[in-house]
């Protein structure tokens, strides 16, 4: 029996390729249509990860890199959430990875030269497999605020980038999560490549006082939705499609 | 009945994509292992092949940030997963330690990126139609807003390639050929343990612009 099919992305949701706003899609972005597939092997398949690929404390920003006792320096918080898919149900087991720039705005990259200080307690990035009802978390620090050659005058509004990967290749995800309340969201060029104000909204983390923990990290809620699966007439799959 | 939800949206990998997939490449270390560095593992059947490339822009240069991700079959067909098609069974299982999985990143100066793995087998298809082997990639990069999906056939399977359902999906029979990756030929003489090495550009625009697939 074959598996049975992702959902058809809708593609009016996502950015389109071609968003000269955004400057370098201009010349990075295929300018025929895409070549439309139904899902085969290739599509319904994908990579999947054990708790014995990654450690731990992969998770946990505030101590992944950290030196001699040392601790990253800004706001600490808590990012959490679920990966869920278009029918609502989580997806478990599955590679969540994130990386973004530290507290001054600025990346450990070799090929970051902006001003902002670099944290030595302080790597950026880390990876976590969801639990068996889809949930993530990681603890980071709330990455600040930076400015990029697309505009004379453009800031990247704080956000955080996020891969997920999903059951398939259909499904695989990068985006970037942005904060509640951050004014620089609406004047960014990468958050208006995307055409409808409402999946913008998707992409921002909620502040999340019931998980703040007093005295300590304030919290943040960021679900991750991944396609959804069609039914079958000849399910057998226990837990659904 | 619930309305479903919206996939969340997507949004460009950015320039420093590195540090969250592979950090090692951004130029630090933090994980005791990397993800995506072996593709196929030490006993993987089949051919041991690399394959190098570049991915070109609209004005022809090279991107030097790119990060592609590589899925494939093994070499008899098969993918490492719980529900691949099971009218695969009769091919067996797949070898222990092969991923079909892997991450593939541009020099910061060149552009070149190259992997190693072994050559994958023909794929059941859809209504049992077989798919020629090919190696399914997914782009990411600074000015890329959606993930691009391609695949990448070989050069020296042309009978397979002429059947190929997907293929045939191409009315215009002149672009099949940017998904057909070219055999090298170095004369190895002197290097008999080298892998076959194959060429495998890609071209985001332009009159070569690569098939990309909405999957």
């Amino acid at each position: 029996m074959t598996p049975p099919d992702y959902f058809t992305r809708d593609r009016r949701w996502h950015p389109p390729a071609f968003t000269p706003d955004y400057k370098t899609s201009v010349s990075r972005s295929p300018r025929l249509p895409l070549l439309s597939l139904e899902n085969t092997a290739s599509e319904i398949t994908g990579p999947t990860f054990a708790p014995s690929d990654i450690a731990p404390g992969d998770n946990d920003l505030l101590t992944n890199f950290a030196h001699d006792g040392g601790s990253p320096i800004g706001e600490r918080i808590l990012l959490h959430g679920r990966v869920l898919d278009e029918n609502a149900r989580p997806v478990p087991n599955t590679l969540v990875e994130i990386w973004q720039a530290n507290a001054s705005g600025r990346y450990r990259h070799k090929k970051d030269g902006y001003l902002g200080a670099l944290d030595p307690n302080f790597g950026g990035c880390g990876r976590v497999l969801t639990d068996d009802q889809g949930a993530y978390a990681f603890r980071t620090v709330k990455p600040g605020a930076y400015p990029w050659r697309n505009g004379i005058n453009d800031w990247r509004p704080a956000h955080i980038h996020v891969s997920v990967f999903g059951r398939a290749f259909a499904q695989r995800l990068i985006t970037q999560l942005y904060f509640e309340g951050d004014p620089l969201i609406a004047r960014c060029p990468i958050v208006s490549t995307i055409p409808d104000p409402a999946a913008v909204q998707q992409l921002i983390a909620r502040l999340d006082m019931n998980e703040t923990l007093p005295f300590d990290m304030i919290a943040y809620r960021f679900d991750i939705v991944l396609r959804g699966r069609r039914s079958t007439l000849f399910e057998n799959r226990p837990e659904g499609n | 009945m619930v309305p479903p939800l919206k996939e969340t949206p997507s949004q460009t990998a950015g320039p420093y994509v590195h540090i969250g997939l592979a950090p090692g490449a951004a130029g630090f270390e933090i994980y005791a292992a990397e993800l995506g560095q072996d593709i196929a593992g030490p006993n993987a059947r089949g051919q041991r092949i690399r394959v190098q490339g570049r991915v070109f822009d609209g004005t022809g240069a090279a991107l030097k940030d790119v990060l592609i991700e590589v899925w494939q079959a093994n070499a008899d067909g098969r993918y490492p997963h719980p529900e691949t098609p099971t009218s695969d069974d009769a091919r067996g299982q797949v070898e222990p330690g092969f991923r079909g999985w892997g991450r593939a990143i541009s020099d910061f100066d060149t552009g070149d990126w190259q992997f190693e793995t072994v050559k994958p087998g023909s794929v059941c298809g859809r209504d049992g139609k077989t798919v020629a082997p090919h190696i399914n990639l997914w782009i990411v990069a600074r000015g890329i807003n959606i993930g691009l999906n391609t695949r990448l056939y070989f050069d020296d399977e042309p009978e397979a390639n002429a059947s190929d359902p997907i293929m045939a999906l191409i009315e215009q029979t002149e672009r099949q050929k940017t998904l057909i990756a070219r055999r090298q030929d170095h004369g190895r003489a002197d290097d008999a343990q080298a892998p076959v090495t194959y060429r495998f550009d890609i071209h985001l625009q332009g009159p070569d612009e690569t098939v990309f697939f909405d999957i």
